[in-house]
């Protein structure tokens, strides 16, 4: 009886969707962290990520995005930038200037090694960086020209950019999101908002092994891939944003659970140590500043521990959040799109 | 089906681009001129540094001033008050690919309007973002053709080529947006929506706008609009309500209002890109106004020449005897000293 007791109102509360409800977490927030040399004028924050040292990248959309007119077809170049600063927020240094790949910021991530690796949605790459700043490692292709005007984003195929459709068992992204790695160095891609709705795993050399997922609402099935990341078992968490939810696979993709009550989760990040926690961003789309942005502290196993922050333009605001660093389990980096801003939580 | 559609869009781009009005004569008639002269050789520019299309020009409290201008790239260029060149803000910016509109805040703090991103950008005095209202389409969406259909609806964080900015007592922030959107946005200090009066459709009613192209507000937290395609200036109270229309002055372009405890208000019916015949004769003068729609006097006229203005796009007039202007075609900015002059028979 006593067990019943006090299951009861938990499913109750569980049943009527009052995540609300999650308790607040006291927070402070440095919105001037970074500090930017005169040259540098810092855009929409697509990407932020830290290494073991406490350096900070910052994968931004930044500059001018061109298109250049060729003899028959014209050439996409330029608007988004990879920078390093030290853990104090100091400029370090430019990596990857003028790069091929670089068009459209989405995402940067640390690997357990510090190479960094940058997701960039326009080109369709994930790039691998060491150390030093130099390429290692290349996945996909960037389609060699764009078509003006541009086809709708969900075309299958656009742009060349790979076999269409859900699932496609292919090394080639459409819009990819995010990338993560299990402890083998097993590469993990979250692919992502565009026609494709699957994961791509890879081997430690880059080579393709398997994807899983495809368009819909059921178990294994994606809507809007936005971001994804490994607990150190290696369990592989999905935000799957257009669903609402985060779905949990083991590493050869079997379904294992979903958490449904954290808003549309578009930004996830898993913190290191014998206890990690799991943190997801309900962002705010950026037509609306009135309604979303908290992020949620989460157990692996989906149990909330708290929430936090709300959309809007202040410091200690959020103006959709597309990126959290969690090194640390209450020394959060957010990068925003909707501020133009990386901003440092501290969690109480 | 398939061929018809563009050739239709091609034709409804023709005919909306004949049918776009003239610039219209005042009807304001025997008004004073006012004697000004144009500050010579205003700004020295670095060597191998140019303005282009010049957008925007705003000083701040210490006589700075600051230009909006379409370049090779849209830039925003720093000036000391006799001209000298003194820094670049905002260098490679996302939000910088076709300039409208530059304005300081009483905080001097630099506000610019970006037309090809469809933002608003905040600088505070060191040069440094601080706050972006709007949001600029997805790049990775692609160039998308300008269509003549009309505009989906307008969208309280969404601005569609947005024109000019400005702020009540309260520092309430007032957006005129603008060329796909006809309506004027306002915004609390932190850029929380809180009205709007227009929509994402033109009109000729009195809270309707087309093209609202420059927006100005008094210390009383009026609302001044330059309502350029309806040959007008609107007036509406603080929170967007109809007040007055003033529509003697000819097609309002740009709008300013002076500080000081007598405010006047100034109005700009600017001579047309594509000069038709006879155009350089009947329109390009600036009026000087009683914020109550009193015209004191009207200054300048069409001319390529220093002194005259070649399509006047916005002005500042911090000082009401020092007006600074901003022209397109003659890719320049001038400081005009006004000189003292008759008064107007009221």
């Amino acid at each position: 009886m006593k067990r019943r007791w006090t299951i009861l109102p938990a499913a109750m509360l569980f049943a009527s969707g009052l995540y609300a409800q999650a308790p607040d977490i006291n927070f402070d927030a440095n919105a001037n962290l970074l500090k930017y040399p005169d040259s540098v004028a810092i855009g929409e924050v697509a990407g932020v990520a830290t290494d073991s040292k406490g350096n900070i990248f910052v994968y931004t959309r930044t500059g001018h995005p061109t298109i250049t007119i060729g003899t028959s077809r014209p050439f996409a170049h330029g608007g988004s930038r990879l920078y390093q600063f030290d853990r104090t927020g100091k400029f370090v240094r430019e990596i990857g200037k003028d790069l091929y790949g670089f068009l459209v910021a989405q995402q940067v991530r640390v690997d357990p090694q510090d190479n960094v690796w940058v997701v960039d949605q326009m080109s369709s790459m994930v790039i691998k960086f060491d150390q030093n700043g130099r390429v290692q490692l290349l996945l996909g292709r960037k389609s060699e020209s764009e078509r003006v005007p541009a086809p709708p984003l969900d075309a299958p195929g656009r742009a060349g950019r790979g076999p269409a459709g859900a699932g496609a068992q292919s090394d080639i992204f459409n819009r990819p999101t995010d990338v993560a790695w299990d402890n083998a160095g097993n590469i993990y891609v979250a692919d992502g908002y565009g026609a494709n709705a699957r994961i791509a795993k890879f081997d430690k050399t880059g080579k393709f092994v398997k994807s899983w997922g495809a368009k819909g609402s059921a178990n294994s099935q994606f809507n809007s891939i936005r971001g994804i990341a490994l607990d150190s078992a290696g369990n592989v968490y999905v935000a799957d944003a257009g669903n609402k939810r985060i779905q949990v696979f083991d590493g050869d993709g079997n379904f294992k659970s979903q958490i449904t009550n954290v808003g549309s989760p578009s930004a996830i990040c898993i913190s290191s140590g014998p206890h990690q926690y799991l943190y997801s961003s309900n962002s705010n789309p950026p037509e609306d500043i009135d309604h979303d942005g908290e992020i949620y502290k989460l157990e692996l196993d989906g149990r909330i521990d708290g929430k936090f922050g709300r959309a809007g333009k202040l410091p200690k605001e959020f103006g959709t959040v597309n990126a959290i660093d969690c090194r640390r389990e209450n020394e959060l980096l957010v990068g925003e799109l909707g501020n133009w801003r990386v901003q440092k939580l501290t969690l109480h | 089906m398939k061929v018809l559609f563009p050739a239709t869009a091609a034709l409804c781009a023709l005919v909306w681009a004949q049918a776009l009005p003239a610039q219209s004569k005042a009807k304001a008639q025997n008004v004073p001129e006012i004697p000004y002269d144009s500050v010579p050789n205003l700004i020295k520019m670095p060597a191998n540094l140019y303005l282009g299309e010049a957008m925007g020009v705003a000083t701040n409290s210490k006589g700075h001033f600051f230009v909006f201008t379409r370049s090779n790239t849209t830039r925003l260029f720093e000036f000391d008050a006799s001209g000298n060149y003194v820094r670049e803000i905002g260098e490679g910016s996302y939000g910088f690919e076709f300039a409208h509109s530059v304005r300081v805040d009483p905080e001097d703090n630099i506000w610019v309007v970006d037309e090809g991103t469809n933002l608003v950008i905040k600088f505070n005095p060191a040069g440094r973002v601080v706050m972006v209202i709007g949001h600029r389409p997805d790049v990775v969406a692609g160039a998308v053709a300008t269509t003549n259909a009309p505009a989906p609806p307008a969208q309280k964080y969404i601005l569609g080529r947005p024109t000019d900015v400005a702020w009540d007592p309260q520092g309430n922030i007032f957006v005129s947006d603008g060329y796909i959107n006809n309506r004027v946005v306002k915004y609390d200090k932190n850029g929380r929506f809180l009205a709007q009066v227009g929509t994402e459709k033109a009109g000729n009613g009195k809270t309707e706008l087309n093209l609202p192209h420059g927006i100005a507000v008094d210390a009383k937290g009026d609302v001044y609009v330059a309502d350029r395609s309806n040959h007008r200036l609107q007036v509406f109270d603080n929170n967007l309500g109809f007040k007055a229309s003033y529509d003697n002055i000819g097609d309002s372009w740009t709008v300013c209002v002076s500080p000081g405890p007598h405010q006047y208000l100034f109005t700009s019916n600017s001579n047309p890109n594509g000069n038709a015949p006879g155009t350089w004769e009947t329109t390009g003068e600036i009026y000087k106004m009683e914020l109550d729609g009193t015209i004191l006097g009207r200054f300048g006229h069409a001319s390529k020449q220093p002194g005259g203005f070649q399509v006047v796009h916005m002005m500042d007039c911090r000082n009401p005897n020092e007006i600074y202007v901003a022209e397109i075609e003659s890719w320049r900015v001038q400081k005009l000293l006004l000189k003292p002059h008759a008064e107007a028979k009221k």
